[in-house]
């Protein structure tokens, strides 16, 4: 019979569970005080406009996880759905948002076809549904370069004299620059439409995020969740939110440094909030539930009735479609479409992000994403810096960031196996 | 009878021309408890499989005979249809998600809903979930149970009985439900969990609900139980009424044979009396056949037969004393003490083991006759190798010669010696695992299952050959097998294995009862005159 | 059941036409045609047959020590070696070392052999303890152990203290990101050794014998008793723990000869090839050899020898003969690189469908 008894909580392993945001948090703290060219302004623009742009896309790895696939590195996949997207986009020269409201139809119908086969694909290799879908990627990869190499130019009759394609009639070109909305074209549509100054999101969010706790607290107990709430853990998480907000009026105040922060997109903002407000919402129906009992033991779930593989596929199909979305939201902003590696890294840093916030292959929530994206992005601004001051080089800072992405998700999925195999060793009484 | 809440009628069942069940008549009452008890092969399982419309009946062909709910024939294609019409199973092995609280366990794909504005456009499962209406649920199906705990706690970290209250109240809180099966409900609790199994029981039966208790236990059905039914070989021997019988009867009844394999008789075997392997509170943790501290002694020239139902524990032995499975323990061959969970120490000192799961452990069904015979030789005695320098390679020469002296000796059909081990026959099959136990050369044999699956013929076959090598080579066997009339065919004695412990050892003449009251634990003491039977182990 | 006996006469002929596909495999079948056809459009272009034939030759030899790494991995149960990259960078290393040693020609060739070879037993020894720690899980870990070690190395090319002008930045530390070898009179070494020419058709014969030693070793190896140990451990471990064999210490023995086999290959490689390719050249270089094996008829879990040399032919004749062909018959395009990209992870695709429940 299965181990059923709950893992022992105590110091040591919790330590070894977490070791991956450990290690981050204290690299971060270390860079800070190595590096002595990063002014706080400078960070904080850095920092929240990765976070805007990223945040879409490690949300979109959730409920794979919570639905038992593990971490799904096909939302590479979902990512060139959205560039598939915002290429066509492009060549007609659409812009503004409408433009962008077309990129998001278009994305959704063509990341929604190709989660379906994805799942199906995960269907067939379960048990190796990781691996799988590091290679689907790569394989999808080569379908996209044939499309975009090849398809546009010879079976697609383009002019050659079109600034997307390439000189010789025959592909789309390496790096695309999206227009600026301001001149009818795709580049910071979303930005443009509201931004309010760094300072005053920060507030915003602060006291959002404390009205969001109270009235849960509330809700759960009328709601027959009573027992999920714990004064504890609210009067920290209060406590932590009145910290930021006394932050925030603490710069506005004394006119710091913080007020020279870029602006923040309210609406991208927005969007990032829906997907949390989305993801919580779905898991609290029946699919939700079904997801949750999939990921849990296939087994039970298929034995009770439920249709296992369906269940699967559709959450692959809303991942890849999250993903598209979120791909757009990242290209808006960058402002260039780089055609041929743009999406090749995405998988990889999205994952680890989530990883770092203290996900791992069967476990992930909304906190993990946002807390992940956060620093995972900060040492990401820190690494060239940390390289530059520890040893003169800032590439060595970039190779050392490599290397912590690869070696983070590998000691994640390591651990995560390793304890797996632990627990169901048969042992004699 | 029309106030049945389930009947059998005449149900016949067979697997590709063999018959696992001919004619059963089997009824349950509104609120009575018929208790289901059988060997392991005498078809419970199957009918109980008929009952729920599993895809191992419905894809070989179905069944014959009626089955009849409230008096009007049902035919189910699928457990989903069975559970629709009100029929529930507490399984053996629990179907819990321990990530989930109860309250979740017990909804599962039965969650409460409501609409929302979503699932008005995009379907049904887009419902949100109403855990105040299903909590109250669970509450009403756990109080109904007598248990006071939360039903929002997680399942991680239950106890075992209380695990299982859990997969009860989810049965029961099926609506319209009418009948409950259980199947060993008790197997896996402590004493008071069995007792609060047990009164639960008999709330369910008093509330008007129809129980099935298959169980082996011969002194719960006696308490329990209205009515019994005893099967064998697929054949129902008797229904009786309870207060009519007692656990004697009912034993002899299970085991009790028309035709007795007949016991051959031998002279000039060599028993000595020293003692060969001796083995002293071995605990085994094979899933499923659990040993819970088991001493023996075997004397070297004896053939040992280890006997007991389904998993009790007796195939755990063996498997222990191998390493197959993690054991502890102190075992001592031939004076020196056996180094348990290491398995080349143990064969390297003699012990040949012919596993009972011939397929899985037993053999390499892709690789040829040869390589399967020559394995165990060559890897721990270093035989059929041609050595050139620190390596050894693969002697074909060698390998060949011997594994066509084996075919010849063990009457191995098979088309040549490279043919693959997983195209041969049952009894083949099971003939190449011997013949790879037998080229060790070992001085002390363990055999487990040896003729299951195959027919008479091939059956004798190996039964005459463990004597021939038991008469000729001397050699020392433990004999573990499911199969009681083979032990008593061949063996000195015979060790019943009761819940991971041994429960008595008997003399191969002692009576039908006897062996059914010893392989049930039964406590009921036996009357005297076959009281030599109870020959205590040294 | 052992009816290998047919039936009726008539069906016995598409049974035996079914069965020689299904031995022959899905995957080798699909590639042959495709190399066929590659090969009759070439001709037809109007290529250079025996261009084509020297090239596939050249190119089998030497990508055919990274693939035979592949079979003791597969064989002991622990999947197709996706972090082949990890010996990769032993050998490098070696081969770095032994220039940085001032060596040249065959003097350079047999100590990097020295130096790498004891490296990548060290190293597989390692990753054969991580590999018994993650059953179930080898091939996800392994691939990103490939990649973490990778990136590692990147770190350490940049900061080791060589001096070689051979292969060092004109300005700054650490070593070049290629290093051609014709400088240590490396480039071609094997190749050149004994060649000769049929007609056109250059044989490389020094490489070809390397490619056969090392194919022939590890023939031998699972022929002999440590050999068959790991084969049935990978195979059926309840089997194989029930005979006595320490599947856990097997599994280690065969990572540290599926590690040394890289680290060699990476030098047979480099040597014909040219140059040596440091820094994210070996990420992805597990990937081709994984497809290679399995278009020889390999499964995630059985791979002999054979489906070692008939993969890299297939595979590599396939590759080397698409690439000038596409460029004739769609002038412009690199079409051969992103053929290559569906073809290689397409077959791994096919491969995972086909493990059961796990490599195990």
């Amino acid at each position: 019979m299965e181990n059923l008894h709950s893992s022992s909580k105590n110091a040591g392993s919790w330590i070894l569970e977490n070791i991956v945001t450990i290690i981050f948090v204290a690299f971060t703290i270390f860079g800070f005080m190595v590096s002595s060219g990063v002014s706080v302004g400078y960070f904080f623009s850095e920092l929240s406009s990765r976070i805007f742009r990223n945040s879409f896309l490690v949300l979109s790895l959730i409920i794979p996880v919570l639905a038992g696939l593990g971490l799904n590195f096909g939302i590479v996949i979902g990512a060139m759905s959205g560039q598939v997207a915002i290429a066509i986009a492009r060549y007609f020269e659409m812009g503004g948002l409408s433009g962008l409201s077309f990129c998001f139809v278009v994305a959704a119908l063509v990341a929604a076809l190709c989660g379906y086969f994805t799942g199906k694909l995960y269907n067939k290799t379960r048990g190796q549904e990781m691996i799988a879908s590091l290679i689907v990627g790569f394989f999808a990869n080569g379908i996209y370069q044939f499309l975009f190499l090849f398809v546009v130019g010879v079976v697609i009759a383009v002019p050659a004299t079109h600034p997307m394609i390439k000189p010789d009639g025959v592909g789309i070109r390496m790096t695309v620059d999206l227009v600026p909305v301001k001149q009818g074209g795709l580049k910071y549509a979303l930005e443009n439409i509201y931004q309010i100054p760094f300072v005053h999101a920060l507030l915003i969010l602060a006291l959002g995020l404390l009205a969001l706790l109270l009235i849960r607290y509330y809700w759960n107990k009328r709601r027959g969740y009573g027992y999920r709430n714990s004064m504890s853990s609210l009067l920290v998480n209060a406590a932590f939110c009145l910290a930021l907000a006394g932050v925030a009026v603490h710069a506005m105040v004394t006119k710091s440094q913080l007020l020279m922060v870029r602006k923040v997109p309210v609406v991208t903002g927005l969007l990032i909030i829906g997907l949390c407000v989305f993801t919580v919402l779905i898991m609290k129906t029946k699919l939700g539930q079904d997801f949750r009992s999939v990921g849990q033991s296939q087994h039970t779930a298929e034995v009770s009735g439920i249709n296992v593989d369906r269940t699967r596929i559709i959450a692959t199909m809303i991942s890849t479609v999250l993903a598209s979305w979120g791909q757009i939201i990242y290209l808006q902003n960058m402002g260039t479409l780089n055609t041929y590696n743009a999406h090749t890294q995405i998988g990889m840093f999205s994952v680890a992000a989530l990883l770092v916030g203290g996900a791992s292959t069967s476990k992930a929530s909304i906190t993990h994403a946002i807390f992940g994206t956060i620093l995972f992005n900060a040492m990401f601004i820190m690494s060239p810096e940390i390289g530059q001051s520890l040893f003169g080089q800032a590439i060595l800072g970039e190779y050392f960031r490599t290397f912590m992405v690869y070696g983070v998700i590998g000691v994640a999925l390591g651990l995560h196996v390793w304890n797996t195999n632990k627990k169901s060793r048969i042992t004699v009484e | 009878m029309s106030d049945s809440l389930l009947q059998f009628r005449n149900v016949s069942k067979s697997y590709s021309g063999n018959s696992v069940l001919s004619g059963i008549n089997f009824d349950v009452k509104e609120g009575e408890i018929h208790a289901l008890i059988g060997e392991n092969g005498a078809g419970k399982s199957t009918l109980m499989n008929i009952l729920f419309g599993m895809p191992v009946i419905t894809s070989t062909g179905g069944y014959e005979g009626d089955v009849l709910i409230e008096g009007k024939k049902i035919d189910f294609k699928s457990p989903h249809e069975a559970m629709y019409a009100g029929i529930g199973m507490v399984h053996q092995e629990f179907m819990l998600i321990p990530g989930f609280s109860i309250t979740e366990n017990i909804k599962i794909n039965r969650e409460i809903t409501t609409p929302n504005v979503v699932s008005r456009v995009l379907g049904k499962r887009l419902e949100t979930l109403d855990m105040v209406r299903m909590n109250a649920d669970a509450r009403k199906a756990l109080d109904t149970l007598d248990m006071g705990i939360d039903e929002f706690i997680l399942v991680a970290g239950l106890p075992v009985g209380h695990m299982q209250f859990v997969e009860i109240a989810r049965e029961i809180d099926k609506t319209g439900i009418k009948i409950l099966v259980f199947d060993e409900p008790t197997a896996v609790l402590t004493e008071s969990e069995a007792q609060n199994l047990l009164a639960a029981v008999r709330r369910l039966a008093s509330k008007g609900i129809g129980i099935v208790f298959i169980s082996h236990r011969l002194d719960e059905i006696v308490g329990i139980a209205d009515r019994v039914t005893v099967l064998r070989d697929g054949e129902l021997v008797a229904t009786k009424e309870i207060k009519d019988t007692d656990a004697v009867e009912i034993a002899a009844l299970m085991i009790g044979r028309k035709v007795a394999i007949s016991r051959v008789q031998f002279e000039g075997r060599a028993i000595s009396d020293e003692v060969f392997m001796s083995i002293r509170d071995l605990h085994v943790g094979m899933p499923g056949e659990m040993v819970k501290g088991i001493d023996l002694e075997i004397r070297k020239g004896e053939i040992v037969g280890i006997g007991g139902l389904a998993g009790q524990g007796k195939l755990g032995i063996a498997n222990g004393v191998l390493g197959t499975y993690p054991s502890r323990g102190e075992v001592v061959f031939n004076g020196k003490r056996l180094d348990l969970n290491d398995p080349h120490d143990t064969i390297a000192s003699g012990i040949g083991f012919v596993s009972e799961d011939r397929k899985g452990v037993g053999l390499l069904l892709n690789e040829s006759i040869e390589l399967n015979i020559a394995f165990t030789a060559m890897q721990v005695g270093n035989r059929f190798l041609k050595k050139t320098g620190p390596f050894g390679f693969q002697d074909d020469a060698e390998m060949r010669r011997h594994a066509v002296k084996m075919i010849k000796a063990l009457d191995i059909r098979c088309e040549s010696p490279l043919q693959h081990a997983g195209n041969l026959s049952g009894g083949n099959q099971q003939k190449v695992c011997v013949a790879r136990a037998l080229t060790q050369d070992p001085i002390f044999l363990f055999v487990s299952e040896p003729t299951r699956g195959i027919d008479i013929g091939a059956k004798k076959l190996i039964l005459d050959l463990l004597l021939k090598l038991n008469k000729e080579n001397g050699m020392t066997i433990v004999m573990t097998s499911s199969e009681l009339a083979e032990l008593r065919s061949i063996c000195d004695r015979i060790v019943i294995v009761c819940e991971g412990k041994v429960e008595g050892v008997l003399s191969p003449d002692a009576s039908d009862a006897d062996f059914g009251l010893m392989m049930s634990g039964s406590r009921i003491k036996k009357t005297e005159d076959s009281s030599e039977g109870r020959s205590v182990h040294v | 059941m052992s009816e290998m006996n047919g039936n009726a006469n008539g069906n016995n002929r598409i049974r035996s036409a079914g069965r020689l596909l299904g031995s022959v495999g899905l995957p080798t079948a699909i590639i042959g045609v495709f190399w066929l056809f590659t090969l009759v459009a070439g001709h037809f272009v109007g290529i250079s047959m025996s261009t084509l034939v020297s090239d596939t030759i050249k190119r089998a030899g030497m990508n055919g020590i990274l693939v035979l790494a592949m079979v003791p991995a597969i064989q002991s149960g622990t999947g197709p070696n996706f972090a082949l990259p990890i010996g990769i960078v032993c050998g490098l290393f070696g081969l770095v070392c032994s220039i940085e040693l001032n060596l040249m020609g065959p003097a350079w060739l047999l100590v990097s052999f020295a130096i790498s070879i004891p490296l990548a037993a060290a190293v597989g020894y390692a990753y054969g303890r991580l590999m018994n720690a993650v059953k179930g899980s080898e091939m996800t870990i392994a691939t990103y152990t490939g990649f973490s070690i990778v990136a590692l190395m990147c770190l350490a090319w940049l900061m080791i203290p060589f001096q070689n002008p051979k292969m060092g930045w004109f300005i700054g530390n650490g070593l070049r990101e290629t290093i051609q070898l014709d400088a240590v009179g490396g480039a071609q070494l094997l190749n050149n050794f004994l060649m000769f020419t049929i007609g056109d058709v250059i044989i490389p014969t020094g490489l070809l014998l390397t490619f056969a030693f090392f194919t022939a070793l590890v023939w031998l190896f699972f022929r002999s008793k440590s050999g068959i140990a790991i084969s049935a451990g990978g195979i059926n471990p309840k089997f194989a723990r029930a005979t006595g064999l320490d599947i856990d210490k097997n599994r280690i023995i065969a990572n540290i000869i599926s590690t040394i086999l890289g680290a060699i290959g990476i030098i047979v490689y480099s040597q014909s090839y040219g140059y040596a390719q440091l820094y994210t050249a070996p990420l992805m270089m597990a990937f081709p050899a994984v497809a290679a094996i399995l278009i020889g008829g390999a499964t995630a879990s059985r791979a002999k020898v054979s489906h070692v040399i008939i993969g890299v032919v297939f595979f590599q004749g396939l590759l080397t003969t698409a690439l000038p062909v596409a460029n004739e018959v769609f002038a412009g395009t690199d079409l051969s690189e992103i053929m290559r990209m569906i073809i290689q992870n397409g077959i791994i695709l096919y491969a995972l469908t086909q493990v059961k429940r796990g490599v195990q």
